[in-house]
């Protein structure tokens, strides 16, 4: 059985095409054998992230409506084994997706992969719940600043009562925070929450904190997720994310802004 | 009184207990010869048949301790003139299985003199309303109304979310979102907090918006109460 995981956040572009693409990269770097799935019918942007884009036959919905079987939908990651995408449609609205189809869909991902990352839509509608329902851990994605934080916080109401866990009342989701774009100087300087701050308010556990990066912007312009790129401090940040997520225990990195040569001498 | 309980699921009650004071006839017995008794009834009940027909009525052996009677028999006598015996007074030599067996109630009446017997009172169960307690954050976007009860919340309660009760509130986490109190309009009703950050804090209507809570206890905690129509926010 596979374990699934949502990738969510209420808001729009706070980051969580970039980190499903990460993360799914991360965990099958790990060994595992990992699926990540666009759930963002009608604006698709995971197969671009992922450097997919142009092996797009079928997607999701024609998996659903039975146009396509599952093997002829996957696009297997040129750069990871163990890496399969499942894209969205681009011509079709949320409405596509159906719950039954959904379910059917999850059911048969999981009898052969370890991991389903599923990559939300933003809002709270429709698109958004599916992705949730079967979820068994969730990772919501904030920025460090109040909507993004409110938006984050409504959707973990959601999460705690309209998945299937909620309704069958089983053990409930998890649910781990991932801070996004964060910019610790602007933080000093009273610009941006503090990772304080958003756990205060979230009150969940923080599986990590990725920097403002330019790393991330050229990895998605390039169609590489960021983790791959283990020179830039973003894709650290997934990686330790990542390790966390299987149960590392890692220190939290990049919360101080690096200090320049003439900072570090004159320790201000 | 006894009254019905306080349940907040009820169907529709099928009955009701009360307590009412009625006026009944007590008969006093003065002697324990049945024969006597039977004549004295008869001819007393010949001339008015009409009050004493289906009169219910009260024994009152006290007249008669100490002396042998026979109960059942007695009982069954009056049923046959058409009384009702419905009870005994309790006193000393009423045995209670002889009067249960004879179909009799034992009633404890209270006639003011000393020897007053004192009811064996059960203890009133006050069906208190439980209160709703929430162990859960309450996030942004939720609505929780604790229906006829207090409401405790032992999370935060972050903005965008909205706490209702129609009794106390009490807060233990941050309170960031709305809190209504009283809201049939229980006017006794207070929210209690440990850090007052709320958007929107009401008692029985009356309402205060973060605005103008700033300065009155910002992030302190506090108690929140009706004096007079006015909100009053004090810290604690």
């Amino acid at each position: 059985m596979a374990r699934i995981i949502v990738v969510t956040s209420g808001k729009g572009g706070v980051g969580k095409t970039t980190t499903s693409a990460s993360f799914a990269a991360g965990l099958a770097k790990a060994g595992h054998k990992t699926v990540v799935i666009d759930f963002d019918v009608g604006l698709r942007n995971l197969d671009l992230i992922m450097g997919c884009e142009r092996r797009v036959v079928y997607d999701f919905v024609n998996v659903i409506n039975g146009d396509a079987n599952l093997n002829q939908a996957l696009i297997k990651d040129k750069r990871i084994d163990t890496l399969y995408v499942l894209p969205a449609s681009q011509t079709r609205d949320k409405d596509a997706l159906t719950q039954e189809g959904v379910r059917q869909v999850l059911e048969e991902l999981s009898k052969s992969f370890d991991y389903i990352v599923c990559d939300s839509p933003a809002g709270i509608e429709r698109g958004a719940l599916l992705a949730a329902y079967h979820a068994d851990d969730a990772i919501i994605v904030t920025n460090p600043e109040v909507s993004s934080v409110r938006d984050s916080d409504r959707i973990i109401g959601i999460l705690s009562s309209k998945t299937r866990r909620a309704e069958r009342n089983e053990e409930p989701i998890t649910v781990k925070l991932l801070l996004a774009r964060y910019a610790p100087a602007r933080v000093q300087k009273g610009e941006m929450l503090s990772v304080e701050d958003v756990c205060e308010i979230l009150a969940i556990d923080l599986l990590g904190v990725v920097p403002e990066s330019k790393s991330v912007l050229s990895a998605s312009n390039a169609g590489i997720p960021v983790i791959l790129d283990a020179d830039s401090d973003a894709g650290q940040a997934y990686e330790d994310a990542v390790a966390r997520f299987l149960g590392e225990d890692r220190p939290h990195r990049f919360l101080s802004e690096k200090k320049g040569l003439l900072g570090r001498l004159f320790g201000s | 009184m006894l009254s019905t309980s306080n349940s907040a699921v009820t169907s529709l009650p099928a009955f009701e207990l009360k307590g009412r004071m009625l006026t009944l006839s007590v008969l006093r017995l003065l002697s324990t010869d049945q024969e006597l008794l039977s004549a004295q009834l008869d001819a007393r009940m010949a001339s008015m048949p009409e009050l004493f027909r289906h009169l219910p009525v009260i024994l009152d052996l006290e007249g008669v301790q100490g002396q042998a009677l026979d109960l059942p028999a007695l009982v069954s006598s009056l049923r046959q003139r058409g009384l009702i015996p419905v009870g005994v007074r309790a006193s000393d030599g009423v045995d209670s299985a002889d009067a249960v067996a004879a179909g009799l109630g034992i009633m404890t009446i209270s006639n003011g003199s000393s020897r007053r017997v004192e009811p064996v009172r059960e203890k009133p169960v006050v069906a208190a309303a439980a209160s709703m307690v929430v162990r859960q954050p309450v996030r942004s976007g939720q609505q929780i109304y604790a229906r006829g009860s207090d409401l405790i919340v032992l999370a935060p309660v972050s903005a965008g979310a909205e706490i209702l009760a129609d009794g106390h509130i009490h807060v233990y986490g941050p309170l960031r979102g709305r809190a209504l109190a009283g809201v049939q309009g229980d006017g006794s009703a207070r929210i209690f907090c440990q850090s007052l950050e709320a958007e929107l804090v009401s008692i029985a209507g009356v309402y205060r918006i973060s605005e103008h809570i700033q300065e009155t206890g910002h992030g302190r905690p506090v108690q929140i109460y009706l004096d007079d129509e006015a909100l009053c926010i004090q810290p604690l």
